[in-house]
C-alpha cells in the first residue's frame, strides 16, 4: 500500500524518466544478449560439424519466416514446403545450367521464384480466413508438388542432385565447407533482420491488431487484405531463400522438400520453440534437426516421424506457448 | 466403334467410371468432415489416417480373426468410430474451447503417429485384399464391361451417403445436430446433452472414412499412406464445395470424381492437379464455395 502512494506521489514526468531508463536498459540488454548469440555462432564450427549447422540455419531461417505468418499476422499456413522447394529448386537449377554462376546471384534467383509464388499463393489464400486458409495452401502446395514430380528441369524422383557450389561474387570458392558456413550465417543474420525489423515496425504493429482482432482492424479504417499479403510475401520469400540456401548447402534439391510433411515440419519448429516470439523458431529448429539426426542414426530412426507425431500432441495439449514462451514467463514471474 | 471427341466410347465411360468411383469416396470422406467441422468447428487431419485404419482393420480382421467382408463392412466402422470418440473424449475435449487450429494441429499430430506406426509395422508397399466372392465378375453391358464391385461401391457410398442426409435433415436426431451447429448454449440449455452429441458426431465422422477404407480396400492396395494423400484433394474438394451444406459435400465429392475422371481421357497429365485448379478457379469466382453460406 505505501509504496502505491509513493508512487503516486512522484512527479508524472520523473515516472516517464524512470520508464525511459528501463525501456532503454532492457533495449542494451536485449543488444547485448544477440551479440553474445552471434559471437557464438561464429565460433560454432570450431566445435561442431560446419554441414550439420548449415543444416539448422536453414531450417532455423525456414521456421523464423514461417513464424512472421503464425504468430504475428495469426495465419496458418499448411503449405510452405513449396516455397521452401521453390527457392531450392530454381537455384538448383540455375547453377547446374549455367555454369559459372555465381552462388549469391543463384539464391537469389531462386528467392524472386518463391517471392512470386508466394505472391500467388497470397492473392488466393488470403481470401478466406483460419481453417479455409490452411486448407487451401497446402492444396496449392500439393498441386507445386505434382509439378515438381512432373515438370523437366526438376529430376523427378531423383531430384537435383550434384548441384556445383558455385563462387560466392565469382571470387570465393564455397567448395570449403568454413567458407560457406559464414555465407549461411551472413544469410541467416539477414534474414533475421527482415523479420525482426518487420516486427517492431508500424506495420508489424498492425499486423498484430489484425491478428487480434480484425473486424476491428478494418473498421479503423487498414486494408487488411494488403497488410496480410505484405506478411505471406515475405514470410514465402524468406522460406524460398531457406530453401535455396539449403540446396547450396547439400547440393541438393529434392520432392522431400516439398512434400507436406516438411509443411508439417516446420509449424513443429514453430510451435515447440514458441508461436509468436522472435527466438523460439530458432529454438525449436535446433530441436527439431537435432533430434532427427541424432534419431536417423540409432535404432530409433524408423520411428521419427511417430516420435515428432508424439511432440506435436503434446505441444498442443499442455505446451502451447512453447520452449521460448515457457522460458519469457518464468523470467517474468521470478525477476520482476 | 464409337468415338467421342477421337476418345472410343468404351474408354470413356471406363474413365467416367473410375471417375465415379473416386467421386464416392471423396463424397464419403468430405461428408465427414463437413459433420464434423460443423458440431465440433475442427478439420479432422486425422481423416485419412482413419480411412487408412478402416481399410487395415478390415485387412488384419480377415487374415487373423477370419472375419469375412461383409462383416468387416459394418464392424470396421465400428471399432474406428469407437476409437474416434476415445480421441474426442480423451483429447480433442482439452481443446474445445482453444483456437480452432490447434484441432487441425492435434489431428495432424495424431495423423503422423498412426500413419509412422503403420509403415514401421506392415512396410509402405503395403498389401492387397481379396475381393469377396459375391461381387467377382461383372457385366457386359454391350458398349462397355462393369466390374461388379465397381458397381457395388458406388451403389453403396451412395447408399451411406444419402442416408446420413436423410438422418440430419429429417429426423429429431438430426435436428438436434443441426441446431447444436447453431448453437450448442442454447441446445445445453434446452436439456439436450450436448457433449454426448459432440462425442457421437465426431465418431460418426471418423466411421464413414473407416467405411470408405473398407470399401477401397478391394480396389486399391491396403498401404499405410493410402489416406494421407487422398486427404489433400479432399480438403480440396471441401473448399470448392464449402462446408455449410451436407448435399453440397456429396454432390461436390461426385462432381470432382467425374471431372477427374474426364482429365485423365482428354489430358492425362493434368489428372493429378484439376482439383486444385478447379479450387482455384473457384476461390477467384466465388470465395465461400460453391455450396457455402459464410460471406
Amino acid at each position: 500500500m505505501s509504496s502505491q502512494e509513493s508512487v503516486a506521489a512522484v512527479p508524472l514526468a520523473v515516472r516517464a524518466n524512470v520508464e525511459r531508463e528501463r525501456r532503454r536498459a532492457a533495449t542494451r540488454r536485449r543488444q547485448l544478449f544477440y551479440l553474445a548469440l552471434l559471437g557464438l555462432a561464429l565460433l560454432a564450427p570450431l566445435a561442431i560439424y560446419p554441414v550439420f549447422l548449415m543444416k539448422l540455419l536453414c531450417f532455423a531461417l525456414f521456421a523464423c519466416a514461417f513464424n512472421l505468418l503464425l504468430g504475428y499476422a495469426g495465419l496458418l499456413s499448411f503449405g510452405h514446403a513449396a516455397f521452401f522447394a521453390c527457392g531450392g529448386y530454381i537455384t538448383g537449377h540455375m547453377l547446374s545450367t549455367y555454369s559459372g554462376l555465381s552462388t549469391e546471384l543463384g539464391i537469389l534467383a531462386g528467392t524472386l521464384a518463391s517471392t512470386l509464388l508466394g505472391l500467388i499463393f497470397g492473392l488466393l489464400a488470403i481470401r478466406r480466413q483460419g481453417i479455409y486458409f490452411a486448407m487451401i495452401t497446402l492444396a496449392l502446395a500439393q498441386m507445386v508438388f505434382f509439378v515438381f514430380v512432373q515438370a523437366p528441369f526438376t529430376g523427378g524422383e531423383n531430384g537435383l542432385q550434384g548441384v556445383p557450389r558455385g563462387h560466392l561474387f565469382g571470387l570465393i570458392d564455397m567448395q570449403n565447407n568454413l567458407a560457406l558456413y559464414y555465407v549461411v550465417l551472413a544469410v541467416f543474420v539477414f534474414g533475421f533482420a527482415v523479420i525482426q525489423r518487420t516486427i517492431h515496425s508500424p506495420y508489424g504493429q498492425v499486423l498484430k491488431a489484425i491478428r487480434e482482432n480484425e473486424p476491428r482492424a478494418v473498421s479503423l479504417g487498414y486494408n487488411v487484405d494488403a497488410h496480410k499479403l505484405l506478411a505471406f510475401v515475405i514470410s514465402s520469400a524468406l522460406a524460398g531463400l531457406a530453401g535455396a540456401t539449403k540446396t547450396v548447402v547439400f547440393q541438393l534439391a529434392s520432392l522431400t522438400d516439398a512434400h507436406w510433411h516438411m509443411s508439417g515440419e516446420v509449424i513443429l519448429m514453430t510451435l515447440l520453440g514458441g508461436v509468436g516470439t522472435l527466438l523460439g523458431p530458432l529454438v525449436g529448429a535446433t530441436v527439431v534437426v537435432t533430434l532427427q539426426s541424432s534419431l536417423s542414426n540409432g535404432p530409433l530412426g524408423e520411428w521419427v516421424h511417430v516420435i515428432l507425431g508424439v511432440i506435436f500432441v503434446l505441444c498442443v495439449l499442455l505446451f502451447r506457448s512453447g520452449i521460448v514462451g515457457w522460458l519469457e514467463r518464468l523470467v517474468k514471474r521470478n525477476f520482476k | 466403334m464409337t468415338l467421342v471427341f477421337g476418345v472410343p466410347l468404351s474408354v470413356l465411360l471406363g474413365q467416367l467410371l473410375l471417375g465415379l468411383i473416386n467421386g464416392s469416396f471423396y463424397a464419403l470422406l468430405s461428408l465427414g468432415l463437413a459433420i464434423i467441422f460443423g458440431l465440433l468447428r475442427i478439420i479432422n487431419f486425422a481423416h485419412g489416417a482413419q480411412y487408412m485404419l478402416g481399410a487395415f482393420a478390415a485387412f488384419l480382421g480377415l487374415n487373423y480373426l477370419g472375419v469375412n467382408y461383409w462383416a468387416a463392412l459394418l464392424l470396421s466402422p465400428l471399432l474406428i468410430g469407437l476409437l474416434g470418440m476415445a480421441i474426442e473424449r480423451g483429447l480433442l475435449r482439452r481443446i474445445a474451447g482453444e483456437d480452432h487450429l490447434y484441432g487441425l494441429l492435434l489431428t495432424f499430430g495424431l495423423a503422423l503417429i498412426v500413419e509412422g506406426s503403420f509403415v514401421k509395422l506392415f512396410g509402405v508397399s503395403g498389401s492387397s485384399y481379396p475381393m469377396p466372392e459375391a461381387l467377382k465378375g461383372g457385366y457386359n453391358l454391350g458398349f462397355m464391361f462393369l466390374p461388379t464391385y465397381r458397381a457395388w461401391v458406388i451403389v453403396a457410398a451412395l447408399l451411406v451417403c444419402f442416408a446420413t442426409w436423410y438422418m440430419i435433415e429429417r429426423t429429431r436426431l438430426g435436428s438436434y445436430l443441426r441446431a447444436g451447429t447453431e448453437n450448442p448454449k442454447l441446445m445445453q440449455a434446452f436439456g439436450i446433452n450436448v457433449p454426448l452429441l459432440v462425442t457421437l458426431t465426431y465418431g460418426y465422422g471418423v466411421a464413414l472414412a473407416a467405411f470408405a477404407g473398407v470399401l477401397a480396400a478391394p480396389i486399391y492396395a491396403v498401404t499405410p499412406g493410402m489416406g494421407a494423400n487422398l486427404l489433400i484433394v479432399v480438403f480440396a474438394v471441401v473448399v470448392i464445395g464449402g462446408m455449410g451444406s451436407i448435399m453440397g459435400a456429396i454432390i461436390t465429392g461426385l462432381a470432382m470424381g467425374l471431372i477427374e475422371g474426364l482429365t485423365k481421357v482428354f489430358y492425362p497429365e493434368a489428372a493429378n492437379t484439376v482439383i486444385f485448379v478447379i479450387m482455384v478457379l473457384v476461390l477467384l469466382v466465388r470465395p465461400a464455395g460453391l455450396f457455402g453460406k459464410e460471406a
